[in-house]
């Protein structure tokens, strides 16, 4: 499985480096001078890392040494870190932009780098990166946690999965908690720095001192649905709830409506609705790892019960919930591709016509849906294979309960290891 | 820390220039063998052999596909309004190469989830298409960069048949290169005509280029720098069979990637001093502002280096043939 998302996370990172310049040739020409670099540090430190060791770990176990074999597993995972920092510094760039100053160049205004440190630090960075790569653990735990959940589920006697149960399901419980506590502060963050995104995210039309958090609001005019106006939501809300998460505990603290803020805003249901499913889904998370916890105290988790039932249904979900967190972050941003500084609709590529933008968009679409649809058979046939492999490993131990600590088992040493 | 107010040395423009023509280079050759496999897995319809194919390009084709992104993100950091322009300008190819390797790399992967024989079928045919449909992409690119003549020019579709031509050619030698016994016989055998098809190519390239002669590309052909790097791109593969008769396998591999050095030197002495002739651009107008090109110099460059380590151990890990254990994908 971990081989199979590998590639496939390859074959559709690959397009990224070049859809900068099919579809946003604008956006390249203007701001090339900052994102470049960093997106060339990523290829040369991170890249190729992952990719050339990536090539030993999952077909090299018998040319290399156990020294080189592991070594390749860490810089694989060093490469997947890097290149997360790298594509991440230029995205909080474009959130919270410094170190530049723009220039007229051949009759064009552009972006040009005055302080790298500056540009390749910015306030954004280490909200983004710790909140993605926690994301990512939280994600994977619960993954390795789900699959776990489904062979315990199906034959109690597999001591290999019950062990990566234990494991995936601690590591869920701290990332997961970690992650809504740290998303919290984050999102503090956010209404400093962008407090537009701020108020879609809470559908806050008006400015207000003492805005309520809305847990669900509709607005009663349909026409309304992507830019609502508050005058007009039908809403379930807790009173002076958004004043007090935004501003730490001041019921009465001033939350800033769209009204404020003389650009167009961003569509609000896509961003409101996006944040409470990640948000649901991060407590839903800790209800599941901290749930497993209590179990594993008891010694209870490796049984079939409810909690691995639910675990099991959740594999998927911290997928979703890094998805429309990314919607939230960059939906949440528009009309801005990079803050302040440049809108989406000027940074498109002038040259390239509404056909060839939706026949790249449908073949997207379907070549997407096709991985997917791939990548979940995939994942299906190698689940059915594993099924059969530990019915017949405990079977066997079964009936020869002499040979019980089998040999043959390795034990899963929590990283991914190919095929 | 990072000068601002001028280049580190005066020539670093065309330095970056010259690197990103390498990558370029690395890329055409190394993934134009993956490429070339895919051609000579066409030919065969034994599974054996087909996973000894497969067992060849596995370990390899991830990394090779990063110079790719090499190239790419060299371009956006030392000359960004040639990329926009160049991504921007050539749309459907880009997003036809994206497609292909999408579908080329994931083949092999989904092949092997699976025995039943239908799809094996689907996967085997992605696959083929996905490695015919790749270099082509990148020749329609590549020639529309030169020679400014679109998707569509006859200059660019000649290209991109040059590239298909090199990658087969390629693939070939490292098929010998990696397999045993018939396969490696056949596939020692297909060179020749192989080579046959891309001298082909070449030919209809240049009588193109002097029968249209565009952007003024065909009259540069015959200044004595183009005229170098286009007899070494013809000769080199020649060079390659004869060796290949010798049974010299990985000195002929050597002499197709250095044919298709070659053919990317033709490429650059045919653009330089322009960086995209069918904007005016030259490399000078076009390149990053110094603190960019310096960062770039200072940070990627040693880096440049590391990577060429990484690869002298990925290949010395896979040298030889494929073993006989290691027939099939991800064993």
């Amino acid at each position: 499985m971990f081989a199979l998302g590998f590639v496939l996370g390859t074959v559709t990172g690959i397009p990224l480096s070049f859809q900068f310049g099919t579809n946003f040739a604008a956006f390249s020409t203007f701001a090339g001078e900052v994102i470049g670099g960093p997106l060339a540090f990523e290829t040369f430190m991170a890249f190729f890392l992952e990719a050339v060791f990536l090539g030993i770990l999952l077909f090299g176990r018998d040319r290399v040494s156990d020294r080189l074999y592991v070594g390749s597993s860490v810089l694989v995972m060093a490469g997947a870190w890097a290149s997360a920092f790298w594509i991440l510094v230029v995205n909080a760039w474009m959130q919270t932009p410094r170190g530049y100053e723009l220039v007229e160049r051949g009759g064009e205004t552009l972006v040009r780098l005055t302080d790298p440190v500056a540009a390749f630090t910015t306030p954004r960075l280490p909200w983004l990166y710790v909140h993605m790569t926690n994301a990512a653990v939280v994600s994977v735990s619960l993954l390795i946690a789900g699959v776990a959940a489904y062979f315990v589920w199906a034959n109690e006697e597999s001591e290999p999965w019950a062990h990566a149960l234990r494991v995936s399901v601690a590591v869920l419980a701290v990332a997961g908690v970690f992650q809504v506590i740290h998303g919290d502060a984050y999102t503090r963050h956010v209404v400093q720095t962008q407090p537009m995104k701020f108020a879609a995210m809470e559908a806050a039309y008006q400015t207000k001192q003492g805005a309520p958090l809305h847990l669900i609001a509709f607005p009663r005019n349909l026409g309304d649905i992507l830019d609502p106006r508050a005058e007009n939501l039908v809403s379930v809300s807790i009173p002076y709830m958004a004043s007090m998460l935004a501003s730490m505990g001041d019921p009465n603290a001033v939350v800033y409506g769209l009204e404020e803020f003389d650009v167009e805003s961003p569509p609000v249901a896509v961003v409101f609705w996006s944040f409470r499913t990640m948000v649901t889904l991060g407590f839903w998370f800790i209800l599941l790892g901290v749930w497993g916890v209590y179990r594993l105290r008891k010694g209870r988790l490796a049984t079939r019960s409810r909690h691995l039932q639910l675990l099991w249904l959740s594999t998927p979900l911290g997928f979703v919930a890094i998805v429309v967190g990314w919607y939230v972050t960059e939906v949440g941003r528009q009309p801005w591709t990079i803050q302040d500084l440049l809108k989406t609709d000027a940074a498109v590529s002038p040259s390239v016509t509404g056909i060839e933008a939706a026949l790249s968009l449908g073949g997207f679409i379907t070549l997407y849906l096709l991985l997917l649809a791939g990548f979940l058979a995939g994942c299906k046939w190698l689940v059915d294979e594993e099924l059969e492999r530990i019915d017949e490993a405990t079977a066997g131990a079964v009936a020869e309960p002499d040979v019980t600590p089998d040999p043959t088992e390795p034990v899963p040493d929590s990283g991914g290891d190919g095929p | 820390m990072i000068p601002v107010d001028g280049y580190l040395a005066p020539a670093l423009p065309e330095v970056w220039f010259g690197t990103l023509l390498f990558a370029f280079a690395m890329y055409v050759f190394l993934d134009g063998f993956d490429f070339g496999l895919g051609m000579v897995y066409a030919t065969r319809d034994d599974e054996a052999e087909r996973e000894q194919l497969l067992a060849a390009f596995g370990p390899v084709w991830d990394a090779n596909e990063v110079w790719l992104v090499a190239f790419g993100t060299l371009l956006v950091a030392a000359f960004p309004a040639v990329y926009a322009a160049l991504l921007s300008g050539h749309y459907l190819a880009v997003f036809g190469l994206l497609f292909a390797l999408l579908a080329r790399g994931v083949a092999g992967e989904f092949r092997e989830l699976n025995d039943d024989p239908e799809w094996r079928r689907i996967c085997d045919r992605l696959f083929v298409v996905g490695s015919v449909a790749a270099p082509f992409c990148l020749g329609l690119i590549a020639g529309g960069w030169v020679f400014g003549s679109g998707i569509v020019g006859l200059p660019s579709l000649v290209t991109g048949l040059a590239l298909v031509g090199l990658s087969f050619v390629a693939g070939t030698a490292y098929a010998a290169l990696k397999t045993r016994g018939d396969l490696r016989a056949d596939a020692l055998a297909l060179g020749r005509p192989a080579t046959a098809a891309y001298l082909g190519t070449l030919l209809a390239l240049v009588a193109t280029l002097v029968a249209l002669d565009p952007l003024g590309a065909g009259g540069r052909l015959f200044d004595p720098a183009p005229l170098a790097a286009a007899a070494a791109t013809v000769a080199l593969p020649v060079v390659g069979l004869a060796l290949a008769a010798r049974n010299r396998v990985r000195a002929w591999l050597w002499s197709v990637g250095l044919g298709a050095g070659s053919l990317v030197l033709l490429v650059g002495t045919l653009l330089y001093p322009h960086a995209y002739p069918a904007t005016g651009l030259t490399v000078r107008d076009a390149v990053a502002a110094p603190v960019t090109l310096n960062l770039l110099t200072l940070v990627a460059g040693p880096f440049l280096f590391v990577v060429l380590g990484y690869f002298v151990v990925l290949y010395t890990v896979f040298s030889g043939p494929v073993e006989e254990s290691e027939t099939g994908y991800g064993g």
